[in-house]
């Protein structure tokens, strides 16, 4: 396959950054039919998921917090595309994306929104707070940037059993200024540990730019002082996440300890339900829509290679529907967890 | 007078203050150009400019870190943490650092900081946006504690706070920005527009740190209660019609004792309100003073309703919540106790 250069999401110039030279240089091959076809299936399910929340949340069904993955669909699904059984994901309170990406059920991440004992936790959890043993899936942090350290210690648990899993560890650059990041850096690389950093770069941190809130806004670069390497990805594009956590994996794998991925990436809609997102233009808003949409990337390809056809495609969404309908009517009519729920799970 | 919610009773305490001292400033999280989370910050940073009214990176060790240095040299920062829940970061600097500058230094420096941070729950948050911490503060020497529970105290003790010489923690129920909740979650809150405590000076007023207020006059037994609790305290009273004297504590440190001894000491009986966790809750300190102060006095054993053991619950809030059902079993159990 002929290698592709990387489309900038940036508007950002971009610096002399030598440490990017090695890393596969801004290119990566091309996906296959097979690949195309999952990564649509996958980054249309967390999109169809997410309205599905939205709506729900205005219906009433969800109460409080419910933050929405729409825009940044192709960063978990290129990531969990290079992992393999075993491998550990943790991540912060946007984590819708990441659960269904990590193939946790529809229904019991819409019952957890929702509140009812089918949820992953029961219901008591909520929107950012659900875990999965079975998938490897370790939640799920409602407070900002503390899931890095526990990301860290998941790498330390790999090495310290011999086996060759990596862990990722998800954030966004909001959490990228607390300071237990560094602290985990710090340990991370002075132990050799096998942990990817991804942070998820989508401009704002609740309704603070990156330029309001962070000296350096090259993230890749923020483990710098620790040498720890790190490359700015495309995140909208599948396949450049895909290439990005390849050659991420095989670094961790190999036991050169931990790395930094920056996917530069957009959500759409505001931080939370209650967030009008005044904070940026519409324009800014439609433009990422209509000219770097992850999902609408892949669908082109589709069609211009002749790998799909509209109908092909419209019954992919059809069936993607089908498990978001019946993940909210499941939601819906499943009931609240029954009050001697109140006091489990505390201790044994 | 002006009517105001208490989001904008708090505004406009830190209006006042930043208009009447240059050495005000205020930061943190989505607090200058966002306006604040709940927009308690709203218009300021453009009426006194990005150097007085700022956005901080998430960082809250490193934010109130910094507030510190600055109020040990003059400066006078009103920082808000954008949920109680997220100081724990900060809490090494606050116990360690604000509490301690004066004992330390022997009085040469001193920590005039105030942290704002949005507390308790009946939001949805689940376990990391509803919890109320103020006991993590009250077990600290060296801190202020306040709770205010309606717009004209927020407003008089904020500003008193901010003028205080020494670190506020100051706690406000995010379930009484717009209106005095009772518990009842299933009903319509009436907005602060419609309430008295509504009214609120437009200038400057302070109220001082330590004093209660008896919210509702009574015989039969004396309720201490302070923020959301004491509009669910009054339902209960109402609704049991127990005839219930109503504390509301406003300051937990300094507390104001007196009040509730002279309370208990009339009724003979006391049950103590709290939405945070049971065990070592701030109602364990007021049960064991009362019992101190009172004991000859009282008729029945002190009875706390408070939080359950347990985390903040995403599906069953309104069971975690002590409401004014929960308060009135109290009331009828002390009654015949």
């Amino acid at each position: 396959m002929a290698p592709r250069k990387s489309a900038s999401v940036s508007s950002r110039k971009s610096a002399a950054k030598p440490a990017k030279k090695d890393f596969n240089g801004g290119t990566f091959a091309e996906f296959s039919k097979e690949e195309d076809l999952n990564a649509y299936r996958e980054m249309l399910l967390i999109r169809r998921f997410e309205e599905k929340a939205g709506q729900l949340y205005g219906m009433g069904f969800i109460g409080g917090f419910c933050h929405l993955y729409i825009g940044q669909e192709a960063v978990v699904v290129g990531m969990q595309a290079a992992l393999k059984e075993g491998d550990q994901v943790i991540t912060g309170y946007r984590d819708h994306g990441h659960m269904l990406a990590c193939g946790m059920s529809a229904r019991g991440v819409m019952a957890e929104l929702t509140g009812r004992r089918g949820g992953l936790s029961k219901g008591k959890g909520g929107s950012m707070h659900m875990f999965s043993k079975e998938k490897h899936f370790y939640g799920g942090h409602g407070i900002v940037g503390a899931q890095v350290s526990l990301g860290t210690g998941l790498a330390f648990a790999n090495r310290y059993r011999g086996n060759d899993n990596v862990s990722v560890a998800y954030f966004g650059d909001g959490a990228a200024n607390q300071g237990q990041v560094y602290e985990s850096f710090n340990m991370a690389q002075l132990w050799k540990l096998p942990v990817i950093y991804v942070i998820e770069n989508n401009r704002y941190a609740m309704g603070t730019a990156v330029s309001r809130a962070s000296a350096q806004t090259d993230f890749s670069q923020r483990g710098v002082s620790f040498n720890i390497p790190g490359f700015q990805v495309d995140g909208m594009d599948v396949r450049a996440v895909k290439a990005a956590a390849d050659e991420a994996v095989a670094h961790c794998r190999a036991g050169k300890g931990p790395i930094i991925l920056e996917m530069l990436t957009y959500r759409y809609r505001g931080h939370s339900m209650s967030d009008p997102a005044k904070y940026r233009s519409k324009d800014e808003v439609q433009k990422m829509r209509s000219e770097h949409d992850p999902i609408e990337q892949v669908k082109a390809r589709l069609m211009e290679k002749g790998w799909a056809s509209e109908d092909e495609l419209k019954q992919i969404d059809k069936e993607v529907r089908d498990i978001v309908a019946d993940s909210a009517d499941f939601a819906q009519a499943d009931p609240e967890p029954d009050a001697s729920e109140l006091y489990t799970d505390i201790l044994l | 007078m002006a009517r105001m919610t208490m989001i904008e009773a708090v505004r406009s305490a830190m209006d006042v203050s930043m208009e009447r001292d240059d050495n005000v400033v205020v930061f943190g999280e989505d607090v200058g150009y966002f306006g604040g989370v709940f927009r308690c910050t709203q218009g300021l940073q453009a009426k006194y400019g990005k150097t007085r009214c700022f956005d901080t990176p998430i960082s809250e060790s490193g934010i109130v870190g910094t507030a510190i240095g600055m109020a040990a040299y003059g400066l006078k920062p009103c920082v808000e943490i954008q949920f109680a829940d997220y100081m724990y970061p900060a809490y090494d600097q606050i116990t360690q650092e604000a509490a301690r500058i004066r004992y330390r230094s022997n009085g040469d420096f001193t920590c005039p900081i105030v942290l704002r941070m949005p507390t308790g729950g009946g939001i949805f948050g689940g376990q990391t946006h509803s919890q109320s911490p103020e006991a993590l503060f009250t077990h600290v020497c060296g801190l202020k504690v306040v709770v205010p529970s309606n717009p004209y105290d927020a407003k008089g003790l904020l500003i008193a706070s901010i003028e205080d010489p020494d670190p506020v923690m100051f706690l406000e129920p995010k379930r009484l920005y717009n209106g005095p909740f009772d518990g009842h979650h299933d009903r319509p809150v009436i907005p602060w527009s419609k309430h008295d405590l509504g009214e609120v000076p437009e200038g400057h007023y302070t109220i001082p740190i330590g004093k209660a207020e008896v919210r509702r006059r009574g015989s039969a037994v004396t309720v201490v209660a302070y923020g959301t609790m004491v509009h669910v305290a009054l339902a209960a009273a109402e609704e049991t019609g127990i005839d219930a004297e109503v504390i509301d504590l406003r300051s937990l440190l300094p507390l104001d004792l007196d009040t509730i001894v002279k309370s208990v000491e009339k009724t003979g009986r006391c049950v103590v309100v709290h939405e945070a966790t049971l065990t070592s809750g701030f109602g364990g300190e007021v049960a064991a003073l009362v019992q101190e102060h009172c004991f000859y006095h009282l008729e029945a054993p002190v009875v706390r309703v408070a939080g359950w053991d347990t985390p903040y619950p995403h599906a069953q809030e309104w069971d975690y919540f002590p409401g004014p059902a929960r308060v009135g079993r109290a009331l009828v159990e002390v009654m015949e106790a």
